[in-house]
């Protein structure tokens, strides 16, 4: 969570850069969705460990409330949405990939929005599941969500319709809406996560314009 | 300048500072950023154009062009998200050889691709051996998801310049704004500048 003076607002599904400066004015800039809607009054990132990651290694294990941080944005007009715009929203997360679309959902609930929503979303185990609660709520009320983990095997007892395979034609199909249908499709995550659901959509006869991408980083998930 | 607490930093002590650009970091993987789908366009459907505020259109198939003479070059790359890759090696054909004859009428092109995908860029910054429509990566085919069969590869500007899945190059006389450039980032993109967004 951080207090930004000054911010000009954003777009749900834009980023930042953020900035870190050592003593010796030694730097390491890195892109963070921003997880919160722009409804919200502080910025809210949320960032996962990578093992041996110079930036979010920091950022998880030594940053503490009250620090103070270089922050650039917002970032990106493109992979964002508002709650103006047709079609249904339809969301593919793997990962980390699914900061930018808590931040759609959440907008879409903080304006009331009616706008037929869907999530599909892939993770290693339940307990790797960003924003697992909030999720819950979400499909309580209107989003569709469908959750595939990834390491284990068996779908957990309190998410009993969950796969646990990677993402396939068989979930991308489900999640819809029909090829055809007026729909916006966000994909989010690690490169190969996202090369391979942007592929099954259009594997499956949906526009690639339909389709935006935004890719978190090299290695898969 | 702010001081961020706690934070050292995972130098490298192998990195010539002089080849990084301010705000990048080396790495050795090689990271995709695209806005939507990966196009995958057959070689017998694939061809090149060049065409716009130049005299004679010009179009070559996949088997005319891979004949052009072409250059092996060995380049650092800079991401406008932050990576740097060095010592990267491509092979393709130089704008100049594409350009040879013809006679421009503006100072302007717009690189165009499968995927509708647009970047604009100064005519200047695709000519005198700064820039290749390159369809070989580490002496390999260039992989779909790096932008094969073929992308322009112009290393003196971030990345995204370099368009993937490249079809054709239209020259104006007017700059237009391509797709990143209309979605907030620079219009030029100078690394070495750090020109990596409308407000820099
Ligand atoms: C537009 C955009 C938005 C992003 N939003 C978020 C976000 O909301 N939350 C979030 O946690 N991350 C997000 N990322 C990824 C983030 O920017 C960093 O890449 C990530 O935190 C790793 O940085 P690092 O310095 O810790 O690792 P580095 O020190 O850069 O890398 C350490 C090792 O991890 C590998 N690696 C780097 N990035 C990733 C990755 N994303 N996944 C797996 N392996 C990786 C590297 O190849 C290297 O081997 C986003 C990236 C982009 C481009």
């Amino acid at each position: 969570m951080l207090d930004v003076p000054g911010w000009p607002g954003h777009l749900a599904g834009q980023h930042v850069d953020v900035r870190l400066t050592a003593e010796d004015g030694y730097q390491a800039q890195r892109s963070y969705s921003i997880a919160s809607p722009p409804e919200s009054e502080r910025l809210e990132l949320t960032i996962e460990r990578i093992e041996d990651g110079e930036v979010s290694s920091y950022l998880v294990d030594d940053a503490r409330p009250g620090d103070v941080f270089e922050l650039r944005g917002p970032i990106g007009g493109y992979f964002a949405w508002h709650a103006g715009l047709d079609g249904a929203l339809a969301l593919i997360g793997g990962g980390s990939g699914v900061v930018p679309l808590v931040a759609m959902l959440r907008h879409r609930r903080a304006v009331g929005a009616q706008t037929d929503a869907r999530l599909l979303l892939s993770a290693r185990t339940l307990e790797d599941v960003l924003y697992r609660e909030q999720l819950r709520d979400l499909r309580d009320s209107s989003v569709a969500i469908h959750l595939t983990l990834t390491r284990v095997s068996a779908a957990p007892a309190d998410w009993s319709d969950a796969w646990t395979r990677r993402i396939d034609r068989e979930m991308v199909a489900e999640l819809g809406p029909a090829p055809g249908a007026d729909a916006r499709f966000y994909v989010c995550g690690p490169t190969p996560f996202v090369e391979e659901a942007a592929r099954l959509l259009v594997g499956l006869g949906h526009d690639a314009r339909s389709v935006r991408t935004e890719r978190f980083g090299p290695t898969g998930g | 300048m702010a001081f961020t607490r706690g934070f050292h930093g995972r130098r490298r002590s192998d990195v010539d500072p002089a080849r990084l650009p301010p705000g990048q970091y080396e790495t050795n993987a090689f990271p995709v950023l695209s806005a939507g789908p990966t196009p995958h366009t057959p070689l017998e459907e694939w061809s090149f154009a060049i065409g716009g505020a130049l005299g004679e259109a010009r179009s070559w198939t996949w088997e005319e062009f891979t004949a052009l003479p072409s250059e092996t070059v060995t380049a650092d790359i800079h991401c406008v998200t932050k990576w740097s890759k060095l010592d990267t090696s491509w092979k393709g054909v130089p704008v100049d050889v594409l350009l040879a004859g013809t006679e421009p009428r503006g100072r302007f092109a717009v690189a165009w691709c499968d995927g509708g995908y647009t970047t604009n860029l100064p005519l200047e910054d695709l000519t005198g051996g700064k820039a290749w429509v390159a369809y070989q990566y580490g002496g390999e085919p260039l992989a779909p998801e790096h932008g094969g069969p073929a992308r322009l590869l112009v290393p003196r500007l971030y990345f995204w310049k370099s368009a993937k899945w490249l079809r054709g190059l239209n020259l104006a006389d007017q700059d237009e704004p391509g797709f990143w450039e209309s979605y907030g980032y620079h219009n030029r993109g100078d690394p070495w500048k750090e020109q990596r967004y409308w407000s820099d």
